[in-house]
Order: structure tokens, then C-alpha cells, then sequence
């Protein structure tokens, strides 16, 4: 066939009903009042329009998800997602994908508050967040408080799109609860209180090497300091325990699912807002190898990083003062920001919600190492019952390409997989389970087919 | 070695994949009028929903075929020499071959009723049909019409109604794939076919076809003398094997091409597995001509033995039943032989929620108790857990106190195992079961 893009190009679309249309007028309203809240001089009203925007955005997505699919019985709705330009790298997609980066690059670097307390172009944005930050926090918002309740809100609202969307499946209502929670709670309310109450901003949910700097000589030091005797010992003793008991127990029992696609926040982002983007991810054999190559080196990176930081640290060798500071403050930027927030968030309408989790993140990186190799979890195959059809495939976020295991009857260890379960979700023929078992016979494949063993990935 | 699969379908990839690996140094090289590369023809549906692009429902990368010294050509075979072991294709070229295998697969029929040749009137079976669809229900179809009540009707209703057409089903039995599904399983079937707004009839048949002044389908008059309007008709009324190639090589043929045990045609070094092939012999209860995703990967892989070692036949056995498929948003599994009407000497068990859409139905032999069949609708269950109770004859006491071994569903999950034992315990009193085994979380 030589036409397989023409193909697509001709599928019909179903019309879009009046009431969709109306939904999504307000979203786009919203988007829209996000520009005089951001450049209307007079700050009444630019706040005025930025809580309107939130308003409209949030209830039209809201009205829009229970409109799409509450009205129709449950099951998978993947309707057209290859088809329309939002959703497909189409011009909607690559506009959202530029607004996104825009939004970081000011956010990371052209936001910060000069002496006259002036966030730059997101000043207006960030004092409209005045009074509910010295409710919550007891001090005035900035530009970090601003991205959280973005973030948070982003969740929540896809998050309830998430639920309606999945509902059939307990698996997905669990999981998307969880993310929810957990960044409402530990990821935003919690910090807030903490600073109510000066104590330090302390992420309960975030650790090493995710958030590479708690276990930085330096973020120790404060924690320590500023925490006070109990508090500060007992977040030093989480995050370190968390990374070096927590991780491995949990990951061994559940795979790193329960880290990636129930708690993590940027975990959280993606199975919720970068839902509609899952499929976007690359499942090629190249985007494999660059994969390996980018993720386990950010890992060595960051823990060679981290051990230099504490010889340096400790005094032993002093000619490292020099060095490990502007090492730590080039990570920061180029993982921190660039790869995590810019190209994570960023592309998410062009290359999938799972750009950062799946190339960059060095504790995806930790948490697959042990997963592939210290755990009982692994999606089973069901016998002989795999079509090759590609569903697996095409909605795992994570670019694996689930078919060439379901095909040949062969369980599926990998160390990229998040366990979001959507691969089994998306099966038309309940080839696909999600299973904690013995870790003996775990690459055991099926008997009821007969796998060809020609290389697939190398 | 020169070996020569005409058909890129599952069955002649799969044969190819295994003979690779039984002769790494044959050369081999596939054939096919169809498409460039393998694709997965059940998701074809796939596609035009929007679920995924055409790339996407290829098993392999391109890459794959070169770097396993797989040559592909995309063209139609159009002459077959057996003596002079050549296969001449319509771009001009000859292939000569050591062995040939004919995997040609099937096309949608097409009955003979007046007007099936009009505009917007097709099967849905191949991609071409699939780039037909594509292109006739683009704009101006606002209702389409399906004949038959089968799986390739169900996949075409959910198709067409997806894109916002009235879809009117005209099905000949007195239920949903009524050959196939005993009355419950339809009626659950039914239920899914009426929350999308299908509109079924049922006892009825295709009579006519009329036609608009352009020569398009405008409107179809059944058995029953109703007149529907519509602009696209859909012709589900099962396929039938491609011998275009086979009769050209003047091999015999029936139905399909007929083969032996050995998959072997009646010209020397001619073999043929699939769709298109029909077998002289075959067991009690199973069929000449096996038409699944599944019997085409499994005469594939047997051919593939044959063909690569000549002196040791493989011979096909269609080897214990299984099927899968989806009806709308409800999933359906089959283990071992559950036939539509009730089986002399045999039980049939049926467990159904009373509101939400699950079934399971067990059938055993009243005499040994031994498991015969399952029927799953809604619920998963593990294909090698009953593959291997269905083999031994697994009493249907010690299948339901284990049912939790067998069951598939993703974690959280609610668990029927309960109320189906609690059933078969009144329905069954003098076989009363103990469930001694659930699903866990932390164990398989």
C-alpha cells in the first residue's frame, strides 16, 4: 500500500455537536482571559480575568468530559484520537506544544522577582495568587506557588476526566486517585502548611534522584537546620529511607508502578492531563536506543553528582569545592529545567506525556533497574489469544512496543514500564495483565504459542 | 533453498518467521498484491475508528524483514507453473521456486443479489476494502446498512456508528451470531448492540438493492418488504478462499484449495495453509476450511516444518478451540467447545450478573464431570489455565473450586467466583463445590 497517510487523512470525522463545541468555546475563553490577567495594566482586573479564566477552563473541561463520556456506556474510547490535529501533531498540537515551552522558558528563567518583588510577564499571574497563598502558606505567592496551582489544578480537572474516562476499569478509578491525592496533599497543601508553620517547603512525595538536591550535602544541612530536631531528622530520615529501603521493598513487591503511575507528580501530569497524548510516544527500535543511552547516563550523572558533592563535602579533597557547585547548579539546569519542565511538559502534544519518566528521569531510571531485575511484577500474556492489532502499543505512554511480547505469548519485564495498565485496558481480546508473582518462571512465556525468537530489540 | 509464500497475511509471515528460524540460510521471499508489509488484518477497524494509524497496525517494523533476509514483493501473482516450478507476477517478473506455498487468505462475499455491484456497496475484509470504506462514507452517508450477524457485522456497526451514521443490521438468525452464541450470550450482546443504537432486525434478509441516478446504493428492500434508506451497504456475510492463483496452477480445489494433513496441494512442492486452504480430512466436529486469526498462524507454523524438512511432515491438527473477539465494549473468550444449542451429554452452566455485563458459561459432560467448554463474556479468563484443564478433563467441581486460578482480570477487579460457586451449588446440589481458590494480589 502506498497511500497508508493518505488513509488516514481521509477517515471521516463524526460532526461536532453544538454542545461540545459550547464546552470547549469556554475552555478556549479561558485560555483567551489568560492574556489580559497576564498584560491588563489595571491589576483589579487582570485578577479579576485570571480567576475567571480558571473558572471557565476548569468548568469547561469539567462539562466537556462528563458531556464526551459520561453520557456513553463505559468501555475504551480511543474515538478518532489519530485523526484530529489536537491530538495527532496536527496544528492545534504543535500551537499547545509552543505555548507549553513558552510558559517554562518565562517560568524557569524570566520570572524570577527582582528587587521591587516583579515576577516579570507572570508577575500579574502570580499576585492574583496573593491572598490564597498567605492563606495556605502565611506568605505571599511567587512564581513557583503560581506553577504549582497550575499543576495541581491540571491534575485534578484531568484528573476527573481520567475518572470518567476509565470508569469501567476499578484498576484505573484506584490509580488516578491516588495521583490525585497524592499531589493535592503532599505535593501542594502539605508543603504550603509547612511554610504556614516555617517549616521548610519539603515535598513528602518527591526523592532522590527525582528530586536530586534532599540528599545534596547542602539540602541536608537545611533541613536539619530549619526543620528543627524532630521535624528536620524525620525528613532527612524519609527521603533517605524512602530512596534506599522504600524503593527497593516496594518495587520489589509492585513493580515501579507504584511509584510512577500512583504517586509521582510528574507521573500524575502525564496520566492526567497527557492522557489524550499517550499514544503519541515513539515506539521504534531507535527511540529505544536512545532511551538507554540518555536515561542510564542522567543516573550515573546524578549519582556520581551526588557522591562528589559529599567528598567535597566532607573537606577530604578541597580542590573539589571548586568543581562540585557549578556541577550541581548545570544539572539543575539542564534536567531540572530544560529536560524535566521545558521538553517534559512542553512536548508533551508531540511526543507523549512520558518524554522526561521515559528519557530523563534518573529515579524511572533506579526504579527500572530494579524492576527488570529485583521484582515479582510483570504484565502476564494470555496464552495463544494476542491479534497483533496494536492496541497494547499504541497506548503505552511509555513507547513500548507491548504487541512484540503479547505476539509471541512472552510476559513483559521492562524497565521503562510504569504499570499504567492501559495496555491491558486497550486490549480488545484480554490478552494483557498487570501480575505480582513469584519471581521464579517470571519470563516464563506461554506453551500455547510458539514464540519466533528473531531479535526485536538489540 | 528457494522458498516462495504468496500471501503476506498471518499465515504466510508466520511460516516465514518459522522456516528463518529452521533454515537460516533458505531464501525466502513473500509475495502480496495487498500490501507492502505485514499488517494485522483484525484491526483494520481499528484504523478507520481512529484508534490508530495504518503504521501502526503493522506487528513489525519495516526494518524487520531486511534484517531476517526476508525479501518482500508487492505485487499480484497471476500464474502458477508447477511443472516448470515458476510463478509469474503482474509487474512481469518470474519467480522460481524450490517450494511455494499458496496462503492467498480469503475476500468478503458478495452474494448474488441484484445491484451488490452498485457504488457504496462492499465487503469489509482487505485494506483495499478498507480505502473503499474510507473513501465512500467520507460524505453524504447519513445511514448504512449491514447484512449479517457476525463478527465482521458487529465490527462495521461500531465503525460506522462511531462516526455518528444510524446503523440498521439485518440479520438471518433469530439472535446475534445465532450459529455460534447460545441465546444468553446473544442477548448480552444485544444489550450492547441496542445502548449504541444499532438497530437490528432480526429473521431478515437482503432482497434488493436500489439504486440512485448515479449508479449508488440508495435505499434496500428486505425479505420482509421493509424499504431502508441508505447511502452505504455493508456485505458481512462471511469470506471466501482467493483461488484465483490456485485454479490459474490448475491445482483442485473446492471451497478452497484442497490440501492433505500435510497441507500439501496436489501439485508437487506445493503447499497451501490459511483461508485458503481446505482440508480432504478432518476430525469430527471441526471444520474443511478454517477462516480465524488463530488456525491461520498454526497452519503457518505446521507448513512451515514441512517445508523446511521434507522427509518429516508435520502433519495439522487443529488441536483444542479457542477464539476471542469484542462486541462493542463487551469482550468475549472462548476455551474448548461451547456449541450454540445444548450438546447431548452435557451440562450447560450459565452464571450471569442480573444487571451488569458478565457471563460465564461452563459445559461439561453429565457423565465424568469433565469440562467441555467455556464461554466468557465481559470477564477474563487465563487461556493456559483452561488450555490445560480442557486437556485433561478436569472435573467441573475441581474447575469451579480453583475458578479463581483462572481468572484474568486486572487487579481491583470485582470477583464473581463467589456467587458463580454459590450458584452451581443450587443449580447442582449433588456436585456441591467448596471455592477454595480467589484471586489474590500478591500471588497469580
Amino acid at each position: 500500500m502506498n497511500s497508508a497517510q493518505t488513509l488516514t487523512a481521509e477517515v471521516p470525522l463524526p460532526e461536532v455537536a453544538g454542545t461540545e463545541k459550547l464546552l470547549l468555546t469556554l475552555v478556549a475563553l479561558g485560555l483567551l482571559l489568560l492574556l489580559p490577567a497576564t498584560f491588563d495594566a489595571d491589576a483589579q482586573r487582570a485578577h479579576w480575568c485570571f480567576f475567571a479564566a480558571l473558572g471557565l477552563i476548569s468548568v469547561g473541561t469539567l462539562g466537556w468530559a462528563g458531556w464526551k463520556y459520561g453520557r456513553k456506556p463505559p468501555g475504551v474510547h480511543h474515538h478518532n484520537l489519530w485523526l484530529r490535529a489536537s491530538t495527532s501533531r496536527g496544528a492545534v498540537a504543535w500551537i499547545t506544544g509552543i505555548v507549553l515551552t513558552g510558559f517554562y522558558v518565562i517560568l524557569y528563567w524570566f520570572s524570577s522577582p527582582d528587587d521591587q518583588g516583579n515576577y516579570g510577564p507572570l508577575n500579574q499571574l502570580v499576585h492574583a495568587l496573593d491572598p490564597f497563598s498567605q492563606w495556605l502558606r502565611n506568605k505571599p505567592s511567587d512564581q513557583w506557588f503560581l506553577y504549582g496551582t497550575f499543576y495541581t489544578l491540571a491534575i485534578l480537572v484531568m484528573g476527573v476526566r481520567g475518572l470518567l474516562k476509565y470508569r469501567h476499569s476499578p484498576y484505573h478509578l484506584i490509580r488516578t486517585g491516588s495521583l490525585m491525592f497524592f499531589q493535592l496533599g503532599f505535593a501542594f497543601l502539605l508543603p504550603g502548611l509547612l511554610l504556614a508553620f516555617q517549616r521548610p517547603e519539603f515535598y513528602f512525595s518527591y526523592f532522590w534522584p527525582l528530586k536530586q538536591d534532599y540528599l545534596f550535602p547542602d539540602t541536608v544541612g537545611y533541613l536539619l537546620k530549619d526543620g528543627g530536631p524532630a521535624l528536620g531528622v524525620f525528613m532527612v530520615f524519609w527521603t533517605a529511607v524512602i530512596s534506599f529501603v522504600g524503593v527497593p521493598m516496594l518495587t520489589y513487591f509492585f513493580g515501579k508502578r507504584w511509584y510512577c503511575s500512583w504517586v509521582c507528580g510528574c507521573g500524575g501530569l502525564a496520566e492526567t492531563a497527557g492522557d489524550p497524548y499517550r499514544h503519541l510516544s515513539d515506539k521504534s527500535r531507535t527511540a529505544w536506543k536512545w532511551e538507554v543511552r540518555i536515561i542510564y547516563t542522567v543516573l550515573v550523572v546524578i549519582v556520581l553528582l551526588t557522591a562528589l558533592l559529599w567528598v567535597g563535602a566532607s573537606g577530604a579533597v578541597p580542590a573539589l569545592q571548586g568543581i562540585t557547585q557549578p556541577l550541581s547548579k548545570a544539572y539543575g539546569f539542564v534536567i531540572g529545567a530544560l529536560f524535566a519542565g521545558v521538553i517534559g511538559v512542553g512536548f508533551y502534544p508531540l511526543m507523549g506525556a512520558r518524554v522526561w519518566c521515559r528519557f530523563g528521569c534518573p529515579m524511572a531510571a533506579y526504579l527500572g533497574l530494579l524492576q527488570k531485575h529485583f521484582s515479582r511484577f510483570r504484565i502476564t500474556t494470555n496464552g495463544a489469544q494476542c491479534i497483533s492489532c496494536g492496541n497494547c502499543s499504541n497506548v503505552c505512554e511509555m513507547g513500548i512496543d507491548v504487541k512484540q511480547y503479547a505476539q509471541r505469548g512472552e510476559p513483559i519485564i521492562r524497565a521503562s514500564c510504569v504499570g499504567c495498565g492501559m495496555c491491558s485496558t486497550a486490549c480488545p481480546r484480554g490478552v494483557l495483565n498487570l501480575e505480582n508473582g513469584p519471581r521464579e518462571g517470571r519470563y516464563q512465556g506461554s506453551q500455547l504459542i510458539h514464540a519466533d525468537s528473531l531479535r526485536i530489540l538489540s | 533453498m528457494h522458498l516462495v509464500l504468496i500471501g503476506n497475511g498471518i499465515t504466510g509471515v508466520t511460516c516465514a518467521l518459522t522456516a528463518r528460524q529452521l533454515q537460516p540460510e533458505a531464501r525466502i521471499t513473500l509475495v502480496s498484491a495487498e500490501s507492502a508489509h505485514h499488517f494485522s488484518r483484525p484491526a483494520l477497524m481499528y484504523v478507520y475508528l481512529g484508534h490508530m494509524r495504518y503504521q501502526d497496525i503493522k506487528p513489525y517494523e519495516d526494518w524487520f524483514w531486511a534484517e531476517n533476509r526476508l525479501e518482500l514483493v508487492h505485487a499480484t501473482a497471476t500464474g502458477l507453473d508447477t511443472d516448470r516450478k515458476t510463478v509469474q507476477l503482474d509487474n512481469g517478473s518470474v519467480l522460481t521456486y524450490d517450494k511455494l506455498l499458496l496462503a492467498t487468505g480469503s475476500r468478503g462475499r458478495r452474494g448474488s443479489w441484484p445491484g451488490s455491484e452498485l457504488a457504496g456497496v462492499q465487503t469489509f475484509v482487505t485494506l483495499p476494502d478498507l480505502e473503499l470504506l474510507t473513501r465512500d462514507t467520507r460524505q453524504g452517508v447519513r445511514e448504512a446498512v449491514i447484512v449479517g450477524g457476525g463478527l465482521i457485522g458487529v465490527e462495521l456497526a461500531e465503525m460506522l456508528a462511531a462516526k455518528g451514521m444510524a446503523v440498521t443490521m439485518l440479520i438471518r438468525d433469530a439472535r446475534y451470531w445465532g450459529a455460534i452464541l447460545p441465546a444468553e450470550e446473544a442477548a448480552l450482546v444485544q444489550r450492547q448492540l441496542d445502548a449504541h443504537h444499532i438497530v437490528t432486525r432480526y429473521e431478515t434478509e437482503l432482497k434488493e438493492i436500489l439504486a440512485d441516478e448515479n449508479g449508488r446504493v440508495r435505499a434496500v428492500r428486505t425479505t420482509s418488504d421493509e424499504k431502508l434508506p441508505c447511502q452505504w451497504l455493508g456485505l458481512a456475510i462471511g469470506v471466501e478462499p482467493n483461488l484465483d492463483l490456485a485454479k490459474a496452477g490448475g491445482l483442485d480445489t473446492d471451497k478452497g484449495v484442497l490440501v492433505n494433513e500435510h497441507l500439501q496441494t496436489s501439485a508437487p512442492e506445493v503447499y497451501a495453509a490459511g483461508d485458503c486452504a481446505q482440508l480432504r480430512e478432518f476430525a469430527k466436529g471441526e471444520l474443511a476450511v478454517e477462516q480465524l486469526w488463530y488456525t491461520g498462524r498454526q497452519q503457518g507454523e505446521t507448513v512451515a516444518y514441512t517445508l523446511c524438512n521434507a522427509t518429516t511432515p508435520r502433519s495439522y491438527r487443529r488441536g483444542q478451540w479457542f477464539n476471542s473477539a469484542k462486541f462493542f465494549d463487551l469482550e468475549y473468550q472462548t476455551y474448548g467447545r461451547v456449541p450454540a444449542e445444548p450438546a447431548a451429554g452435557e451440562h450447560s452452566f450459565c452464571w450471569q450478573h442480573p444487571t451488569r455485563d458478565a457471563l460465564l458459561r461452563i459445559n461439561f459432560r453429565t457423565d465424568t464431570l469433565a469440562v467441555t467448554g467455556l464461554n466468557v463474556l465481559g470477564l477474563r479468563q487465563r487461556h493456559d489455565t483452561w488450555a490445560a484443564w480442557l486437556q485433561a478433563g478436569t472435573p467441573v467441581t475441581e474447575v469451579l473450586a480453583n475458578l479463581g486460578a483462572a481468572n484474568f482480570d486486572p487487579e481491583f477487579f470485582r470477583q464473581y467466583e463467589k456467587v458463580i460457586v454459590a450458584q452451581f451449588n443450587q443449580q447442582f446440589p449433588q456436585h456441591t463445590v467448596q471455592l477454595r481458590r480467589r484471586k489474590g494480589l500478591f500471588s497469580i
